[in-house]
């Protein structure tokens, strides 16, 4: 349902739609019951003259079980949902795959940076490509990013990926994502940052190999400003 | 003004009205202390470095602090057994001595923070001390609560009159006492 | 003029004065009552110029003007932030529980009148100061109404300096004035019950309001301790939610959503009460399963600790504990599903009036199964990964905060308004306040549940900048979303109208004009100082409805087992 409106533009976008799914099936199979069950009673029970109602306390089995029976139906499907859930929680954010290729996304107040491997295809070298709210990618090749903010919290959103991840200051984290078509996608900031939160549209641009090794080609190296968090600072052993 | 509604004269619970809702106030207090507590233990444990700074807490000083409040703890409880026994003027001298020990914490407290402040360990020289200063000043905000409700209990004591209120005022005094008792080892001992 | 102006307090009678000063449990119900209407005034206005600005971006908003960015933050921090402190809890904790308490328990007031009155007046503080906040330099807190740290900690992030330092204050305040509060309802509730009243005597809505006023003062503690470090953040440069000092800002959202889940079912057990009541009286029935409805709000309230985290599953949190808070959000439909499942069953064989309060009970549980089931989507942490900070949050909360806020409180001042003000409401105005309001509610929200599956995400001024969202067809939906909203304003006067006149000039009521059994309704209407000329005794419970051997299908909890339910002193005031 959610492939309506956005295309599914990575390997794990098809499980979170499929999961959408299971749960539009099975609670909106719950709510129109409900719903018609409670619509029909207002209809049938309607006041009439010399009718009087029943006195029922909703205490004995024979009563209760009308609402016990749905109720432990409730706790069978939650299972069910759980147990789906978690399969694609923990595909897309515990486990991670061996990458073929890191980025790093920079959060700022208020646009993105990103930090391409090059094509040497290893982050912190001096073929680094660093690019403003633009995201290169190339189709089937399994990322890391690794995601960092220089200021408040803000969110990497990528709708088509069906991925985000609030990014938090003094910290890198790290998770993962496989671009399956080509083509370009909206990236958003998914946490409230600031008057300029609505301003921080990026685009993610995914390109086949061969695009992509021509992109790299023409793209502006920025060797000494490739790298400029205080995470990576630390780790050069930098103050 | 108004006259107690008899609604405050029914006990079905068995439990005096008042004395159930102090009980009441000192579970928010509990979950309020332990909120700020339970978030410095946690980020105690991930900044080893802090034992630097904890180290120039004075624990002689914290340590007297908290003979000073067990003591006014138990004029308290002396103050409740006189009202017990109706009477009204002895429960209220205790209850001022009472006050009197919370007043000497707050004078070795105001001492104490001098001489930090002095010394360079203000409130924002370090995590820890923005803690510190925090939570000992909160408990300090409940200390001076509890000494101005407290000295209005006394003046009807004195009278005869409400000798119910002096029990509960002890009890939020003995609760005050017991977030001291889980300061102090936090904020001093811990080193 | 009726209502509580013809009942002058026995001990002053110095006009305007006695109300600013009583410690009468009505007077300060009502104090609550309109001071929640007037805010969700502000809070209602605040949407409708932001959501003109999301039709209609970059255009000057009627009565407004153009919105800026930083205006737009701000006026979708405070619509969130007034909807549900100076709105939903004022109206339906504060106002019903100060008014219902001492009546339904057969008592003359609530245990500390002095304590009552000092809550309102810090309440009442704590709105001044919040609306203050309008008017300062920088504007009101523009860092929506969960106040994330860093942006709410540092002005240098936020540009609402002296707005962000107000709102926790603020807040601050209005916590305090509820734990006041609070103090008196638990201990009335457990301490003062007339004699003969056991445990399940009590009316149902009793006991929501006691629970959540457990569970308010059980968890707001941490977030006051997270308020005064985030002021001492603003204000004294300390570093809690700092990572350049060692803070952390993860610390302030635990803080924030360890009270911030409870505090949904703070405001949700309330309205249930509410609607339950009305459900018993219109259908003639007992409550399904009364004990039940007990345990699961209790069961509810206590689950309602153990799920927080559900709002931080992208937030960087460790993901392993995701899967826990998975597991317990999921579990907490249960109960819940289990007390509207009784709602429902009370239903059958019935003989269902559809009087105005009526319609707004049952509207409440239809629209609320909707904001329940897509609940679910949410608490699936797999499925929150996408949907997370986007409008179907926001049209799931709606459809549970709608339903609590303005349904259950439509629902409650109509039933009880006879009660309150001695006189009637109008029945066909009430209709079509009802149909208006309840059609627009859902023109509003449903085309926001496919934005946000489409995409959308929260707090932002203009969709133009995105491509993927800037399309004629989801522009359509956010006008259509915004037309709703126009609508459903546009109506509400007829609700304004219909409550002055009626208050002034609406037919006189008797004491019991729905025919019900709680001991409110044996008062007159409205009650005096004092409420009951002798304090009653209690036979039964509240729900005995159409008890078989008996000629009138109601039996009031005050009458002797002997006596017949005397109708001469009802007065036939029974709407169809």
């Amino acid at each position: 349902m959610i492939s309506w409106y956005v295309t599914q533009a990575s390997s794990y976008a098809a499980d979170v739609d499929d999961l959408f799914l299971l749960i539009a099936l099975i609670v909106g199979a719950f709510f129109l019951a409900a719903e018609l069950v409670l619509f029909w009673l207002i209809v049938k029970f309607r006041a009439r003259p010399g009718v009087k109602a029943r006195y029922l306390a909703g205490e004995k089995t024979s009563e209760t079980k009308w609402v016990s029976y749905p109720h432990y139906l409730v706790l069978v499907f939650d299972i069910i949902i759980v147990a789906a859930a978690l399969r694609v929680w923990f595909d897309v954010k515990i486990d991670l795959p061996p990458a073929e290729e890191r980025v790093r996304i920079i959060a700022q107040q208020w646009a993105w940076t990103f930090v391409h491997a090059g094509p040497d295809g290893q982050l912190d070298t001096a073929d680094d490509i660093r690019t403003v709210n633009v995201l290169n990618l190339q189709v089937n090749r399994l990322y890391h990013f690794e995601l960092h903010s220089k200021d408040t919290l803000h969110s990497f959103s990528v709708p088509a990926f069906r991925l985000k991840q609030d990014a938090v200051p003094g910290r890198s984290i790290v998770g993962w994502f496989r671009p399956t078509v080509t083509g370009e996608f909206d990236i958003q900031c998914a946490e409230l940052c600031g008057i300029g939160h609505g301003l921080m549209a990026a685009r993610v641009r995914i390109r086949s190999a061969a695009a992509q090794a021509a992109w790299m080609e023409t793209a502006p190296r920025m060797p000494q400003l490739a790298a400029v968090t205080p995470a990576v600072t630390a780790r050069r052993g930098e103050r | 003004m108004t006259s107690r509604p008899i609604a405050t004269t029914r006990s079905v619970m068995g439990v005096p009205t008042g004395r159930l809702a102090v009980w009441w106030v000192l579970a928010s207090e509990t979950v309020l202390f332990g909120g700020l507590l339970g978030s410095y233990v946690m980020m105690r444990l991930r900044h080893g470095a802090w034992a630097d700074q904890a180290a120039n807490t004075n624990t002689w000083t914290g340590a007297f602090n908290t003979l000073v409040l067990l003591t006014s703890s138990l004029s308290a409880v002396l103050a409740h057994q006189a009202a017990e026994r109706a009477d009204g003027p002895k429960a209220a001298r205790l209850l001022r001595y009472t006050i009197l020990g919370g007043g000497v914490f707050l004078s070795v407290k105001a001492w104490e923070w001098t001489h930090e402040i002095t010394e360079g360990f203000t409130i924002t020289s370090s995590l820890f001390w923005s803690f510190y200063y925090t939570a000992a000043g909160l408990h300090a905000a409940h200390v001076v609560a509890g000494m101005v409700i407290m000295f209005i209990v006394s003046l009807t004591a004195a009278r005869n009159e409400e000798l119910h209120r002096v029990e509960n005022v002890g009890i939020y005094w003995h609760f005050v006492d017991v977030v001291w008792i889980f300061l102090f080892p936090l904020l001093y001992i811990a080193k | 003029m009726s209502g509580l102006a013809s009942h002058p307090a026995v001990h002053h009678d110095r006009g305007f004065v006695t109300y600013l000063w009583s410690t009468d449990h009505k007077v300060i119900a009502m104090q609550y009552l309109f001071t929640g209407m007037l805010m969700a005034l502000i809070g209602g206005f605040a949407v409708y110029v932001f959501r003109m600005q999301l039709a209609f971006p970059g255009q000057s908003v009627p009565l407004f003007g153009r919105v800026s960015s930083g205006q737009y933050n701000s006026l979708v921090t405070m619509h969130g932030t007034i909807m549900i402190f100076w709105v939903a809890m004022p109206v339906l904790l504060a106002a019903f529980g100060n008014f219902l308490i001492p009546l339904m328990l057969g008592c003359d007031d609530m245990v500390f009148p002095r304590v009552n009155r000092l809550s309102y007046q810090v309440f009442l503080l704590s709105a001044v100061v919040l609306v203050a906040s309008f008017a300062v330099p920088g504007g009101a807190f523009g860092g929506a109404w969960t106040a994330y740290p860093p942006l709410s900690a540092n002005a240098a992030y936020n540009l609402t300096r002296y707005g962000a330092t107000l709102w926790v204050v603020a807040v601050a305040l209005e916590f305090v004035a509820f734990l006041l509060g609070g103090i008196n309802f638990i201990t009335t509730a457990m301490n003062s019950r007339a004699p003969g009243m056991r445990m399940f005597d009590v009316p149902i809505v009793v006991w929501m309001i006691v629970i959540a006023s457990i569970l308010f003062m059980a968890s707001v503690g941490p977030l006051i301790a997270g308020a005064v470090m985030l002021v001492f953040d603003q204000v004294l440069g300390t570093g809690f939610y700092d990572p350049a000092t060692g803070g952390d800002p993860i610390l302030w959202q635990h803080l924030f959503w360890f009270f911030g889940h409870p505090e949904v079912y703070v405001v949700l057990l309330p309205a249930m009460g509410i609607v339950a009541e009305v459900i018993a009286v219109f259908s003639r029935k007992k409550l399904f399963g009364f004990r039940t409805i007990v345990y699961t709000a209790v069961a509810t309230g206590v689950i309602s600790f153990f799920v927080w985290a559900h709002h931080q599953f992208v937030a960087g949190i460790d993901p392993r504990m995701a899967s826990l808070f998975t597991i317990t959000t999921l579990i907490i439909s249960v109960p819940i599903a289990e007390m509207v499942f009784c709602y429902i069953a009370t239903l059958y064989g019935g003989s269902i009036t559809l009087a105005t309060p009526m319609l707004w009970a049952l509207a409440f549980v239809a629209e609320f199964l909707l904001g329940g089931v897509t609940g679910i989507f949410l608490g699936a942490a797999g499925a929150d990964i996408y949907l997370h900070d986007t409008y179907f949050v926001l049209a799931h909360f709606h459809y549970t905060f709608f339903p609590i806020a303005i349904i259950g409180a439509f629902t409650g001042i109509t039933f009880w308004f006879p009660k309150m003000f001695g006189r009637m409401m109008d029945e066909r105005l009430g209709k079509i306040h009802f149909w208006v309001t309840i059609i627009a509610f859902n023109v509003i929200f449903i085309p926001l549940f496919i934005t946000g599956a489409a995409g959308d995400h929260r707090r932002i001024f203009d969709y133009s900048g995105f491509p993927d969202l800037a399309t004629p067809g989801l522009q359509r939906l956010r006008i259509t979303a915004t037309m709703g909203l126009v609508s459903l304003l546009a109506v509400q006067p007829v609700f304004f109208y219909n409550f002055i006149r009626s208050m002034v000039r609406g037919p006189i009521a008797s004491a019991n004009p729905w025919r019900a059994n709680t001991l409110e309704w044996s008062a007159p209407s409205p009650p005096p100082h004092g409420n009951f000329a002798e304090l009653p005794v209690v036979y039964r419970g509240p729900y005995e409805y159409s008890t078989e051997d008996r000629e009138e299908d109601f039996w009031p909890q005050h009458l002797p087992d002997d006596s017949p339910t005397p109708v001469a002193s009802v007065g036939d005031r029974r709407s169809a």
